[in-house]
């Protein structure tokens, strides 16, 4: 009997990583801006898509969304009244969405062909852990955060939002009656991504949506 | 809590590459783990012991080596390892840095196995 080390030196999520880039590579072809939105359950993702989406197809943006969800289509029936394609993932007790699923439903999606697109919103499973170790191939990666759930929650979950490229405060038309500290917020999510772009917005009376808007605009702009 | 299937994944890629060591029984199996992963190496462990049940690495430890955040720092023109996760800034000076060198990782580095000598 002999003992031997085997060097492996594998990435564990080698398969999802390479299945991203194949994706990614896909969308770049396509001509489509691709984001993935990931948020704790409660954050507004839908109602801020809802609105985002509504917005971008009144400018004739092309626009679809791909909604991840442990159970119910719930969230894609509200995100469907924009009049845009939207499919429900029901990952079944699953934390967070992976590329496989994503590639499995851009394959049997018979009404949208990603070269017809401007936009595709990928909104992840309610997670603020998990999703962040799945890259979809999306351009953009989206943390949003409330104004209801404190102002340390970049501090909390520093692994999703370091790996953000855009943060999205939401629901700042309730900001005061929730004792909200604003500067504190813009520091934490500053502390852990230097530098990042941040938007604050409400859902419900279209602040901050036009520079949302913008940037979304650049960024398909200037993206391949 | 994704755990179990990070472990799962780790158990099948270690079981093929016993392919090539027929009859071996593995002891230890290495992780590499960015302290950014956003994986609890107590839960990895837990997981562990239950994933392996009736694999061939059934009864081996899993070690898991946690690697600190290692950021570039423009001004000081080298590459800085941060003390946590709370504040992505220059130790040395204290400039914020988002060129992030080493904390994301999540591998297997090795394993470790005992091999059947072939008769002769």
């Amino acid at each position: 009997m002999t003992t031997r080390i085997v060097e492996l030196r594998r990435g564990i999520l080698k398969k999802n990583d390479e299945l991203a880039a194949e994706l990614r590579a896909r969308y770049v072809t396509a001509g489509v801006l691709v984001l993935n939105l990931v948020s704790s359950p409660g954050t507004g993702k839908t109602a801020f898509l809802e609105r985002t989406m509504r917005e971008l197809k009144a400018g004739g943006a092309r626009v679809a969304a791909l909604v991840g969800d442990l159970e119910t289509d719930n969230d894609a029936r509200r995100l469907a009244s924009s009049g845009a394609p939207v499919r429900q993932i029901n990952t079944h007790g699953i934390c967070h969405l992976d590329a496989e699923m994503i590639g499995k439903h851009l394959e049997d999606w018979p009404e949208v062909a990603l070269n017809q697109l401007d936009y595709l919103f990928i909104e992840n499973v309610g997670n603020l852990v998990c999703p962040s170790s799945y890259d979809l191939g999306e351009r953009i990666r989206v943390a949003l955060l409330s104004v209801t759930e404190g102002e340390d929650k970049p501090l909390k979950y520093p692994t999703l939002f370091n790996s953000a490229d855009a943060a999205v405060i939401t629901k700042i038309d309730i900001a005061e009656p929730c004792d909200f500290d604003r500067e504190t917020a813009l520091k934490n999510i500053n502390e852990i991504r230097p530098g990042i772009r941040i938007f604050e917005t409400s859902a419900k009376t279209g602040a901050g949506m036009e520079e949302w808007l913008a940037y979304l605009a650049t960024a398909r702009a200037t993206q391949g | 809590m994704h755990e179990l299937s990070i472990v799962t994944s780790i158990v099948e890629t270690v079981t093929e590459s016993l392919a090539d060591y027929p009859g071996a029984r593995v002891k230890e199996v290495r992780l590499r783990v960015g302290a950014l992963a956003s994986v609890i190496p107590e839960s990895l462990e837990f997981c562990y012991g239950i994933a392996t049940e009736g694999t061939p690495l059934e009864g081996s430890k899993l070690v898991v080596d946690v690697l600190p955040v290692v950021v570039h720092c423009e001004p000081c023109g080298l590459d800085v390892e941060l003390e946590g996760v709370q504040s992505f800034r220059c130790p040395r000076c204290g400039t914020p840095s988002h060129d992030l060198r080493q904390g994301r990782e999540l591998e297997i580095d090795s394993f470790e196995i005992d091999e059947v000598e072939e008769k002769k």
